[in-house]
This record gives C-alpha cells, sequence and structure tokens, in this order.
C-alpha cells in the first residue's frame, strides 16, 4: 500500500466514521434518557436527506430567480441549518406521538412502534415522491488537493471537520449547560429528575431534536458525498450506526463517537486488505468478536444503575 | 393548613397500599409518619410530589390548590414543596455542585442560588469541602447531607423527608436532624416518614402511626410516645 493509498483509506475511514458517528449518537442519547432504542432513526436520517434536499433546491431557485442571489456556500449553510430545524421537530413529533404513550409500556413495544415508524417514514415518502431516486444539487464544487504525493478533496476535509466540531459543541452542550445536566441526571436516574423541578418531558424532546438534528447533518453530509437519494437510503446505514452505539456502549456520548470511527475504520481497511465483497462480513465478525469480550461496549455499564419507584 | 390530604387512596394493580388516609400539616411545623416496612410510608409522600397517581375521590390541598392539578416537576418550581426520596437517589454521576446546581433548574433569581448554595454550604461545611467530586464517591453521610442541600436549593416552603436516617451512624444522624431543626427553625415546613420511630418522635411535633394503609392512631408526639400501643409496636415495649 502506497502512501498515498493509505491516505485515501484513512480519509474514507474518517468520512464513514463521521456519518456512524453522528447517527449513533441518536441512537445512544435517547436510550441513555428513555431506555429505548429509537429504530426510526436511520429514517430520519433519511428524511434529514430529503429535507436537505428540498431546502437546498427552494433557496437554488429562489437564487436563480434572481431575488436574492445567493453563493453556493450559503445555501449550504442554511440548508445544514434549517434541514437541522425541520429534521429536530420531525423527531420531537415522533417521540410525542410515537414513544410518549409508550413511556411505561415494556420495551418490546416501543422498539417494535420504533420499527413500524421507520416504514411509515420510508413509505410516505414512496408515496409522495415516487420511487425515482433524487439528486442532490452540488453545493461544493469538488477541489483536489496535493501535499507530498498525498491527494484530498475539500469536500472529506470538510464533512470530517464538520462532523468533529459538531460532536465538540454537543460534548460542550451536555457538560455545560443546565439541560445537559439534566440529560445526565435523567441517564442516571431518571426517576427522581422531576423531583429536581425538571419538566422530564421537555428534556425527552429534547434529546430527539439534538439527535434527530445530527442525524440530518449527516444525510446532508452523505448526500454530498454520495448525491443519490433513495427512500431506504436510511436503512443500511442506520442499523450499522447502530451496531455503533451499542459498540461504544449504550447511552454514551464518547462511546457512539468511538464506535462510529472504529466501525468506519474497520470498513475500510478491511475492505482494502481483502475483497470488498467480504467487507461487512470480516468487519462484523471483528465486532462479534469485541462484544463477546465486551458485552456491553467500550464505555457502556455492567447493569443499568437505575432504580425503579 | 399549608398541606391537606383527605381520602388519600392509592393502589398498585390489585394491591391497595393506601386505604383512605387522611392528615394534615400545618404551616412551620415537624409532624412524622411512623410505620413499619409496607406500611405506605413512602407512597403517601410519592402521592404528594405526584410521582404516583392516586384514586379518584382523594383530595390533596396545599395552600388551598388542588395538588393534583400540578405536574411532578411544577410542585417542587410552583408550590415549593421538595421530597428528599428514600435511599437518597443522588445522581452518582454527577459532581456535588452539579447536584445541587441541577435542582435550581426551574429558578432564575441567580442571587438567590448564590445565597442559597452558601446556606447549605454552612449548613453542611463537608460538601463544600467535596464539591468536585462526584456524588457517587461521598459516604453515607455526605450523602443524606447531600440529598436535604439539594432539595433545600429547589424550595423551601416544605420539605418531605422518606427516611432520611437510615443506614446512617448515630452521631451522624444526630448531626443530620440537628440541620434539619435549623431548616425548619428558618421557615421550612417539614413532613418526615421514619422507621426509626423513636428518633422520629423526638424530632416531631406531631405524628400518624400507619398500619398497612391506614391512620391507626395520630397526636402529639409526646402523647404518642406514652401510648402503650406505640411503646410494644415501635419504640421497642
Amino acid at each position: 500500500m502506497t502512501l498515498n493509498e493509505f491516505a485515501q483509506h484513512f480519509l474514507n475511514a474518517l468520512q464513514w466514521g463521521s456519518f456512524y458517528a453522528l447517527i449513533a449518537l441518536g441512537y445512544s442519547m435517547v436510550y441513555g434518557i428513555l431506555m429505548l432504542f429509537n429504530f426510526a432513526h436511520g429514517d430520519i436520517f433519511m428524511a434529514g436527506a430529503y429535507i436537505g434536499l428540498f431546502v437546498a433546491l427552494a433557496l437554488l431557485s429562489i437564487s436563480t430567480t434572481g431575488i436574492i442571489a445567493l453563493p453556493n456556500w450559503l445555501v449550504f449553510i442554511l440548508t445544514l441549518v434549517l434541514a437541522m430545524i425541520f429534521t429536530s421537530f420531525l423527531g420531537m413529533l415522533v417521540e410525542r406521538v410515537a414513544y410518549r404513550p409508550l413511556r411505561d409500556a415494556p420495551r418490546a413495544s416501543a422498539a417494535i412502534t420504533g420499527l413500524m415508524v421507520g416504514i411509515f417514514l420510508e413509505t410516505s415518502n414512496l408515496l409522495f415522491l415516487g420511487a425515482s431516486r433524487k439528486t442532490f444539487p452540488p453545493l461544493i464544487e469538488k477541489t483536489v488537493y496535493e501535499i507530498g504525493g498525498v491527494t484530498f478533496t475539500n469536500i472529506k476535509i470538510m464533512i470530517v471537520g464538520l462532523s468533529l466540531i459538531l460532536m465538540l459543541a454537543l460534548h460542550l452542550f451536555v457538560r455545560k449547560t443546565k439541560w445537559g445536566m439534566a440529560m445526565r441526571a435523567m441517564c442516571y436516574d431518571y426517576v427522581v429528575v422531576p423531583l429536581m423541578g425538571v419538566p422530564m418531558n421537555a428534556i425527552a424532546s429534547l434529546t430527539f431534536a439534538i439527535g434527530s438534528a445530527l442525524a440530518a447533518v449527516a444525510g446532508i453530509l452523505f448526500s454530498i458525498a454520495y448525491p443519490v437519494l433513495e427512500p431506504y437510503m436510511g436503512l443500511l446505514i442506520g442499523w450499522k450506526a447502530f451496531v455503533a452505539a451499542i459498540l461504544g456502549g449504550r447511552g454514551s456520548i464518547p462511546g457512539a463517537v468511538l464506535g462510529g470511527f472504529l466501525l468506519g475504520f474497520l470498513e475500510i481497511f478491511v475492505a482494502a486488505f481483502f475483497t470488498s465483497t467480504l467487507r461487512d462480513l470480516i468487519a462484523y465478525s471483528i465486532i462479534l468478536l469485541i462484544l463477546t469480550f465486551k458485552p456491553h461496549g467500550f464505555f457502556g455499564e455492567p447493569y443499568s444503575a437505575r432504580l425503579r419507584l | 393548613m399549608l398541606l391537606t390530604v383527605e381520602n388519600l387512596r392509592v393502589s398498585y394493580g390489585a394491591i391497595r397500599a393506601l386505604q383512605g388516609i387522611s392528615f394534615q400539616v400545618d404551616e412551620g411545623e415537624i409532624v412524622c409518619i411512623i410505620g413499619a416496612n409496607g406500611a405506605g410510608k413512602t407512597t403517601t409522600l410519592q402521592a404528594i410530589s405526584r410521582l404516583i397517581p392516586v384514586e379518584p375521590g382523594s383530595k390533596l390541598i396545599y395552600e388551598g390548590k388542588n395538588l393534583l392539578d400540578y405536574p411532578p416537576h411544577k410542585v417542587v418550581t410552583e408550590l415549593g414543596i421538595v421530597h428528599v426520596p428514600e435511599g437518597r437517589r443522588l445522581f452518582g454521576n454527577l459532581t456535588v455542585m452539579e447536584n445541587l446546581i441541577l435542582a435550581t433548574y426551574g429558578r432564575k433569581d441567580k442571587e438567590g442560588i448564590k445565597r442559597d448554595l452558601e446556606m447549605v454550604f454552612d449548613l453542611f461545611p463537608r460538601l463544600a469541602e467535596r464539591k468536585n467530586q462526584k456524588a457517587g464517591t461521598l459516604s453515607g453521610g455526605e450523602q443524606q447531607m447531600l440529598a436535604v442541600g439539594r432539595a433545600l436549593m429547589s424550595g423551601r416552603k416544605m420539605m418531605l423527608l422518606d427516611e432520611p436516617s437510615m443506614g446512617l451512624a448515630p452521631l451522624l444522624m444526630q448531626e443530620l436532624f440537628k440541620a434539619l431543626r435549623e431548616i425548619n427553625r428558618e421557615g421550612t415546613t417539614i413532613l418526615l416518614v421514619e422507621q426509626n420511630a423513636h428518633m422520629a418522635l423526638q424530632f416531631a411535633q406531631r405524628g400518624y402511626v400507619l398500619e398497612t394503609g391506614r391512620i391507626v392512631l395520630e397526636g402529639p408526639t409526646k402523647d404518642l410516645m406514652e401510648n402503650p400501643k406505640v411503646k410494644e409496636a415501635y419504640l421497642g415495649g
């Protein structure tokens, strides 16, 4: 493997790790707070990509009609911000409609509900938008740089950089704000959280909002790298991000990030050394092996510290 | 009356935990409810702080307001009723300071929060020494102090205390109850439930005896202490 090849694989691993980590964060945060896996989360990623697509198209058409000429980078930033907002509303809606009524129901009911919500999102997309694939507009012009024989594109650097910035922002939010503090408290013992004067439903909504906004970012960044959108685009990547969340440790934010990047590196480097048709088989066998020895993932609790009433 | 409870009934499935109890707490009082394990003491406090649903017909009136109109977090932020739960239930993954600050979630008076923080640290100097330590690493006595201190941070009109003496060495228990008396002197009404009847009856002015979901005796604690039934069942003869 030449240095340049290695650098390509490394950057690819970072890029896929970023996608997985951004999505895994939503799984893990929601699990930490409500002890349920939002199995519709992969489809929230899909919805985020589509919302981004429509926002971007709307902004571009405003721009071309000449009312206000928006440069492409501004369209990109506005798309990102607006799609995060809209997708977080979708996430809050899902929590309110699908999960809140099941707060005290058996966990299996919530899991099945999540799967149903996912199918609902996929099939609504099919119904309203048709089965044809959509193409994400090239908002960022691809530039290739070369330093010392190693080539890389601005798009990959932007994807990885933006993802890391958002993860850092999330970390600071959870550590430094009172909402973050309430989230961490809820992870530990959600029964007594209302006794602190904390409105639990608001924190649950907020958690879904943040998780969905991050999934929307992942959806848009993914669409910039691979600009073909289809209703089932969230399925495989969603399940893989779920694996990343488990690998990192249920409910752990650093765990989700670590799990996401580990998954990215495993997949890319397995494909680099073996044949790519065996990629998932080998990569996920390794993960199975890791989970055999660390069944709670890297930062997971051996058992929940939560107490009941 | 600050708090009037009438015909409070709570069931867990087919099990009747409280079979229609009535009691009152006046402003500034220290009232205790004693009873054996499973008598319904914890359930009573959880009903007041709205953590569990009550059955129709139950009446909970606080300062003339219907408690049942308030969700649990508003019982704290709008009514000033704070609940120190059984087993302390601190957030072991947060620091001492974060536990105290989280309890001010619904408050906006920065000055008041600062004052209350100083007051809590005055009352429990050991918490000030350990403020950056994770709450999970505190000793049992320190944890109970933090649980009380945390409650003081979110409000101080009325404090519900669930078995504060549990697991505490006698000396620490004395220290804690001394602090609680001071908190009461500053104007906080206290409703205490305890298995340790001896401690509770000495501490409170009035008391109720709860047996399998019913109040069987009530009165000033000095009368209860003399009552032969109480002596036999709760004070060890």
